[in-house]
């Protein structure tokens, strides 16, 4: 459902994506993995078409994103980095600009916002201001506007960060639920989120990808059978020179 | 088309809240009447002209607006680039040019409602005279288009920057040029050494020249092309500035 071809990205000389290709397909969840710095949010923004590629072609559904960039953002749910929203709207307000941004009105509005409050366990905030919120429920209320329209394909750019040990794991849960029916890539720095999520992962350092397998075939590459080994062995830290 | 309207009134709706869910809406609104009503009534000379007439009130305006279409328009798009919901607003399936409209409607709509809310002075002017009330709608006219074209230009400078101050600033002084180009005093100093065509063709640049056509009560098909030619023009050159922004 997702195809990304010889994708890559430069800021002025810089490099970000560097000839990214990948697929996933319905019933996948994708980990993206990577140190800070390594070009997995810019390859986000390209697939959901926030901004354009220097180079390559991403296509969703069998809709290219240069050609057809309304009908794919129709298709795809979005949780930005660090999850932004409108912070003097109230919960239920900005879900219903999501809903009807979404094209959803009246009875499907509603029944839209129901489920996904429910899936979001908001219902107890919808009134107040997203401003006066937690971390964990300006979180939660970025991911519901991403699934507010159910979506085919979903972009989540680190998902849990920020989230304590409960929500983390129940945020898990619901994307691994999720993925049986859909097209995932989640972007994480924490690898165990990988094998408990993920169906597969890649890996990708300065640009590229530099592993792409089950969390199971990573694991089984390090010598000690961890992923966080494998992880280190392959990706360099953002410190290390550029001829280290 | 029609469901591209009702994205762009979907964006509008949410802009508008934006205003009234904080108190930017209200202490817009009392600065504005406040000074409106003192400008009018004290250096406007309202009751020492011996007529019937707002003249008094439209004279001041572009000079009050020049601070606070700027004021109202500087957070549109600079808020949206501060809080990230760019990259919401975005990624939903409208393209640019749906957002950048439905923000510029919504503010323009505060914009006229505040003008609106001016109604007591001309009843003031209705009940101790008889003014030509044809003249008064054309100033009106006249206004909104001002503040259109302000506002748009507050748009494209908000939506160079994150920062809410440099958004305003930039803004207050690109619509100082627009003014200071047909302003007397500087279109005098510029007739000292070139010739009136010169001086005439620059001044056909300027806000003034082309709002008091309104405000003498001729509505002139090329003042309003002016109007609508600068608005379209600054909300062209947003999409470019977000275009460019997201390039990197």
């Amino acid at each position: 459902m997702i195809r990304v071809e010889n994708l890559s990205k430069s800021f002025g000389s810089k490099l970000a994506v560097d000839g990214v290709s990948f697929e996933v397909g319905k019933g996948e969840v994708l980990g993206f993995l990577g140190p800070n710095g390594a070009g997995k949010s810019t390859t986000m923004r390209m697939i959901t078409g926030f901004i354009p590629p220097s180079a390559g072609s991403v296509s969703v559904c069998g809709l290219d994103v240069q050609e057809n960039p309304i009908e794919v953002k129709r298709r795809i749910g979005y949780l930005p980095e660090a999850a932004p929203s409108y912070t003097e709207m109230s919960v239920l307000s900005f879900l219903k600009f999501a809903a009807e941004m979404r094209g959803l009105r009246g009875e499907g509005r509603r029944s839209a916002i129901r489920r996904v409050v429910e899936l979001c366990h908001l219902e107890n905030v919808l009134g107040q201001t997203i401003d006066t919120l937690s971390k964990g429920f300006r979180h939660r209320t970025c991911l519901a506007q991403a699934l507010v329209h159910d979506p085919e394909v979903l972009i989540l750019d680190e998902p849990t960060d920020g989230l304590d040990p409960n929500q983390k794991h129940e945020v898990r849960t619901l994307i691994r639920e999720m993925g049986e029916s859909k097209a995932i890539i989640f972007s994480t720095h924490i690898l165990e989120e990988v094998e408990a999520a993920c169906t597969r992962a890649i890996i990708i350092d300065r640009g590229r990808i530099v592993a792409n397998g089950t969390p199971r075939e990573l694991m089984a590459r390090a010598p000690s059978g961890r992923l966080e080994d494998f992880f280190r062995s392959i990706t360099r830290s953002d410190t290390a020179t550029e001829a280290a | 088309m029609k469901a591209s309207w009702a994205a762009i009134w979907t964006i509008a709706k949410r802009e508008l809240a934006a205003y009234f869910d904080s108190p930017v809406a209200y202490v817009f609104l009392v600065i504005f009447l406040l000074l409106s009503g003192f400008f009018t009534f004290t250096f406007g000379g309202f009751f020492e002209r011996g007529e019937a007439s707002l003249a008094a009130f439209f004279n001041w305006l572009p000079w009050l607006f020049l601070f606070l279409v700027p004021a109202a328009g500087m957070r549109l798009w600079s808020e949206e680039r501060r809080l990230g919901t760019i990259e919401l607003l975005l990624t939903m399936p409208v393209a640019a040019w749906q957002a950048i409209v439905g923000k510029f409607l919504a503010s323009w709509l505060f914009l006229i409602v505040a003008l609106a809310l001016s109604f007591p002075i001309v009843v003031t002017v209705n009940v101790l005279g008889d003014p030509d009330n044809g003249v008064i709608a054309s100033g009106y006219v006249g206004a909104a288009l001002l503040a259109g074209a302000y506002l748009a230009i507050s748009c494209m400078t908000s939506a160079l920057t994150r920062n809410q101050v440099i958004a305003f600033i930039l803004a207050v002084v690109l619509c100082l040029l627009l003014i200071l180009v047909g302003f007397s005093p500087v279109t005098d100093l510029l007739a000292r050494w070139a010739s009136p065509r010169v001086v005439e063709a620059v001044a056909k640049f300027s806000v003034l020249t082309h709002y008091d056509g309104f405000q003498k009560g001729v509505l002139d098909s090329r003042d309003l092309l002016y109007f609508l030619s600068v608005m379209a023009y600054a909300l062209f050159a947003t999409g470019v500035v977000i275009r460019n922004h997201r390039g990197g």
